[in-house]
Order: structure tokens, then sequence, then C-alpha cells
């Protein structure tokens, strides 16, 4: 049996996925400030979560930003690649992927038969990620999770900063109005979604849509998303691990095509 | 690719400092251009020595910066920074600017030049018809008559003549330098190329360069046909256009290519779209200059179709897997231009396309390697 294993080096979260045709364990940790050691930790913990060791893996995919700081793997692929695996894997119609994550947001077209048609990523800038989230949450002093319910049901107020920086003086400004924090909660996601949207536009955006990344763990604010796209939206169980799986499904797949690992080292 | 005739091309631009001094000494004057719509034939004519002056890196836009806004595209900021800071040589050297009203920002920072260096200001048409052609023909008479003034001398028919056909032979040769990378797989990666394409222009003496370049295609031919090159049948082949590029502003030439792609040809100015159509000979010589240089293709024209039709055709020559349009922060034509060139395409072509918005700094590098290994990774598989 060829077990493989995907690591993916977030700006916030780094994930492991071990895989055998079938998700065999994950992990989940906060990266910190050193992405090498970190990707190593993951790994261990996602292997001690199968019961398997490090020789029983055949083969390592490394993907996120820190993929050039792993030096145990065997291959590094994007997570543009990644995402597209990995919500093909979960959800098999899937056309598009939205993800949103600490610091990047992308929109990723699938072709019919799974491979990469199109991508879009956000600018540097925190503008549509984790981060903007993160920031904003700061100033209302509440958690993402508040910030979710808090932005369910109530009426947006509009943000019309999409620059962070410029996003929290305008929102200490309608606090000073007076303006209610669900008003605000609600008016943070929806330009997130517009922001999504923008991105989505340059792009053919096709049904099935997979929403993928640490913000996606947060059911109502995956609603507001949805719903301003007008259209469902597939959302695995850990919405967070969509990258290391597809880094996992690469290995699997080029291990399988070519039989061993020696084969697929790059040195990209 | 290591080559004695790299090298040569590489010590050009030093080389050239002493030798434009020199002459200058000897009584020849130098006019400086930024631009590919800046008719080098009238200079040449006019017996002057033609340079392109710095633009392409980042360290003189904080200077910039103290006069032009942030939010400005950094090959006119630098462009500028490069003037005021005094660190161009060539500027310095220069008697007289020949400068376009092309872009919005580009032709507000020519105003703040002229108070710097003479200069002369060609008043480009937007548009490419004929009324625009009698227009710009008008503006290459009075460049024309500028420099007689201004160089003290008696430009002849003759002279442009002459010239026309030096400058003729230059496109020639750099068209079949470019060409070279038709090939499959090229004998010369896309870093090499900019850099000879940028610091041939440096060149004084026009004959001798042309010699060069003629030189460099044939070694290239040589190398192609023994098998050797850094690449192979599967190294994905890019077509780079958009905003110019050259040696200091290539970061996004050296990431394609460090992620394993291979630039293979540069539609935009310094390369292609300057070297790919020729001045008629056999017409009244400013109308012929007139209408060749009118004819380039950039995003100040509206409509711009012959960029499209360029890139289009060069597809299909070069063999290519995909296309880069490269944007400059807050260049709006090019930026704006990039969804249509990219519907344009699809309509016609199944090839990927990936438009990068970026600055000269290096803030971005592993932004942007995430995209271009994704969009390579993309080509590969498909």
């Amino acid at each position: 049996m060829v077990i493989t294993a995907g690591i993916d080096v977030g700006s916030t979260a780094t994930k492991a996925v071990i895989f055998d045709g079938t998700i065999r364990s994950m992990a989940i940790i906060p990266t910190g400030w050193n992405p090498k050691e970190t990707g190593r930790t993951v790994f261990l913990e996602a292997l001690n979560n199968a019961g398997l060791q490090e020789r029983d893996v055949d083969t390592v995919v490394g993907t996120g930003y820190g993929r050039v700081s792993l030096s145990f793997i065997d291959k590094k692929v994007t997570e543009i690649t990644c995402h597209a695996k990995g919500a093909r894997f979960l959800f098999p119609q899937t056309r598009t992927v939205i993800d949103i994550g600490g610091q990047d947001s992308k929109v990723i077209a699938v072709a019919e038969d799974g491979s990469v048609a199109d991508f879009i990523m956000n600018d540097k800038c925190a503008a549509g990620t984790g981060r903007f989230l993160q920031v904003m949450t700061g100033i209302l002093d509440i958690s993402l999770d508040e910030l979710g319910q808090m932005a369910s049901g109530s009426k947006p107020v509009s943000i019309n900063s999409m620059c962070t920086v410029f996003a929290e003086s305008e929102i200490i400004g309608l606090l000073a109005q007076g303006v209610t924090k669900e008003a605000i909660s609600s008016g943070i996601v929806q330009t997130i979604a517009n922001k999504m949207i923008s991105l989505t536009s340059k792009i053919s955006c096709l049904e099935e849509i997979t929403f993928s990344g640490g913000v996606a763990n947060n059911p109502e604010i995956c609603v507001i998303l949805s719903s301003s796209f007008g259209a469902k939206f597939n959302i695995a169980n850990q919405p967070q691990i969509v990258g290391a799986l597809g880094a996992a499904i690469v290995g699997f797949e080029n291990y399988r095509e070519r039989g061993n690992k020696d084969a697929i080292r790059n040195v990209m | 690719m290591q080559s004695e005739m790299l090298c040569e091309f590489e010590n050009l631009r030093a080389k050239s400092i002493n030798l434009i001094k020199s002459a200058k000494e000897k009584g020849r004057k130098v006019v400086g251009k930024y631009c590919i719509y800046s008719p080098m034939e009238i200079v040449m004519a006019a017996g002057a020595i033609p340079i392109p002056l710095c633009s392409t890196k980042q360290d003189p836009i904080a200077v910039a910066e103290k006069v032009l806004p942030r939010n400005l595209c950094p090959l006119i900021k630098s462009s500028y920074g490069y003037a005021v800071s005094g660190v161009c040589p060539y500027f310095n050297l220069s008697d007289l600017l020949i400068a376009e009203t092309t872009c919005d920002g580009k032709k507000k920072m020519y105003e703040l030049l002229s108070k710097i260096k003479p200069l002369h200001l060609l008043q480009l048409p937007q548009k490419q018809d004929e009324e625009a052609l009698q227009y710009w023909y008008g503006e290459i008479i009075k460049l024309k008559d500028r420099l007689e003034v201004e160089l003290n001398v008696t430009i002849t028919d003759q002279d442009l003549r002459e010239a026309i056909q030096l400058l003729n032979e230059e496109r020639r040769s750099l068209k079949d330098l470019q060409d070279i990378a038709k090939l499959k797989p090229s004998p010369i990666s896309g870093v090499d190329l900019l850099m000879v394409l940028y610091n041939r222009g440096f060149s004084i003496d026009k004959e001798e360069a042309v010699l060069m370049v003629d030189r460099l295609t044939l070694e290239l031919k040589e190398l192609y046909s023994r098998g050797i090159t850094s690449f192979n049948m599967k190294t994905p082949r890019i077509l780079l256009t958009g905003v110019p590029v050259g040696i200091g502003s290539h970061k996004v030439v050296q990431i394609i290519e460090e992620s394993g792609g291979n630039v293979v040809c540069f539609e935009s100015c310094g390369g292609y779209k300057a070297v790919y159509d020729q001045v008629d000979e056999g017409k009244e010589p400013l109308l012929a200059i007139a209408e060749k240089y009118l004819r380039t293709p950039c995003s100040c024209m509206s409509p711009n179709i012959a960029r499209f039709e360029l890139v289009e055709r060069l597809v299909d020559e070069f063999n290519v897997d995909g296309i880069v349009d490269l944007t400059w922060q807050a260049c709006h034509t090019y930026n704006i231009e990039s969804y249509s060139l990219k519907k344009y395409l699809q309509g016609k072509k199944n090839l990927s396309f990936l438009q990068i918005e970026t600055d000269y700094s290096e803030s971005d590098v592993e932004q942007l390697k995430v995209r271009i290994e994704a969009f390579l990774e993309m080509i590969s598989i498909t």
C-alpha cells in the first residue's frame, strides 16, 4: 500500500495529512515563528495520529508559503495545484475553489478533468484575507466565532476600505458614531464577500464551489459568503486541511505513476 | 549559457560611457531618449549619438518620490530619480532629450524634466489612422527642425536615407537574434536575451553592434545544432508582454526561469515590437519614419489592436505555452488592457494567461513565486 504525506505550511496554521487513498490522519498547529520546525512537528503529530512511523511514508510533498523551508520533503508544489486536488477529492464536482487563508486569498477555476484552468490571488495586501478579519476582531474585542455570530442576521453597515489599515480607522469612526457591533461585524464579513466576488469576476466561476481555508471554519461567515455568491458552497469538515490533502494526493498520484520517490524528487 | 559573446554584451555599457565621453570631447552631440517612439534615424542623420536613458532600477525611486507621487509607475519614478539625482551617466552626457506624450504619468514627468535639461516633446497621437499619421508626420518634421537648430547641423534626405538603412539593418539583426528562440528547446535564456537586447542599445557604434548581434545569433544556432541548452522539450515556453522590462527590472523574467520556465519571446518595448517592422526605404524619408513609428503597438493607443494581433502571431511563431502579461503598478493603460488581451486570446488560442502587477522592489518576490510556480504547474500538467 502507498502511504504519502502532505504538509501545508501556511502563514497562520501548518497542516499535515497522511493519505493512503483515503485520509488516514491529520494534524493542525499554529505556524508560529519557525515554519521549518513547525512543519516537522505537524508531520510527526499526523504520523502519531495514524499510528505510523516516518519510514512507513513513501513520499512527502510540501506546499504553502513555507514549503521552501521544509528540508525533509521530496517535492514541493504550490498551494494552487494542491487546493484544486484536495477540493476535487472531497467534492468531485468542484469547478471553483475559493480559499481564504491567513495571508492569501485565492480563487481557482478547475477544469472538467480536475486540472487547474485559471487562478487569481489577492495582491500583496491583507484585503480579503483571514488577517483582515483578525485585525477587525481585535478592534471589536471579540473572537472570530463571535464575529460570525454577531454578523449573522444583522444589516451590514457599509465599510468602504479594502485596505486593512484604512478599514481599521473606518471602523473606529463607526464605533464613535455609535454604530452597533453587530452591524459592523456584518459589514466586515460583507467586505470579505465583496473582495472575493471581485476576484472571481476576473475568472470563470462555475459551480460547484468549494470553500476552503481557516475562515471556512466559521459557519455564519460561510452562510453570508455563499448567499452573496448566490451559490451553495461545499465546505469540508476540516476546511483548513484541503491544501495539505492535495499535497498528499499529488505525492500519491506521482508515486503510483512512477513507483519510487527518487523519480519524483525535484530540485525546484 | 556561458559565452564570451555574452560577456562582451555585459561589458558593453561600461565601455560605451568612455567612448561617448571621448566622442563628445571631439564635438559629437548626444541625444537621450526613453521610449521606442523616439525616431532615432533623425538623431543619427544629425550626426549625434542616440542613447537610451536609465529607467529600470529601484535605487533612485526614493529620490523621485520627493516630488512624484508614490502611487505612480516605477518606470516613471526611476527615470525621474535617475535624472534628478545625477546618477545616470547617459543623462548627464545628453545635450538634448527626446520624449513623447505616451501615458499621462510620463508626459507630466517630462514637464518636470524639461526644467533641468533641454527636452523636445513629440506630441504622439493616440490612434493610428491616416489623420493621426498626418499629425505625427508634422511632429517628426518639427523634431528634425529642432535638431538642426539645437545641434547646429543640416539634415539632408541623403543623411536620413543612410540612417534609415543602418537602423533597418540593426532591426533586422535584432529580429534574427530573437527569432533564434523559436527553436525548441531555445539555446538562450530569457534573462540572457534581455541582457543582450538591453545592453546593445548603449553601443555607440551601430555597425559594430550589428556585427556583434549577428555573431551571437550564429553562435546560438551552432549551440542549438550541437544540442547545447539549459532547457528541454518539456520546458514551458513563455511569452512576456506588457510594460517595458530591462536589466534591473527583470525580476519576473528571473523568477519564471528559476521556476523552470523559459521566456522565449519579449513582445514588450525593448523586444519584438521594436524590430518586427521596418522603415520603408522607398518613400520620402520623414514620412516613412513617421509611418513606422506610429505603427508601434502600445497601450497608450486606443484602440490598440496591433498589440493583440502581434501577440497572437508570436504565440504561434514561438510555439508558446503560456503568456505572462506584466503590469507595473499604477500603469493604468496596460492594467486595463490586460483584461481585453486575455479575452481576445481566449477566443482564439488555447493557452494559459497570467497577469502580474508589481513594481521594481523585491518586497513581493515570495508571492510572485507562488503565482508563477502555480502557473508553470498549470501549463506543465495540461
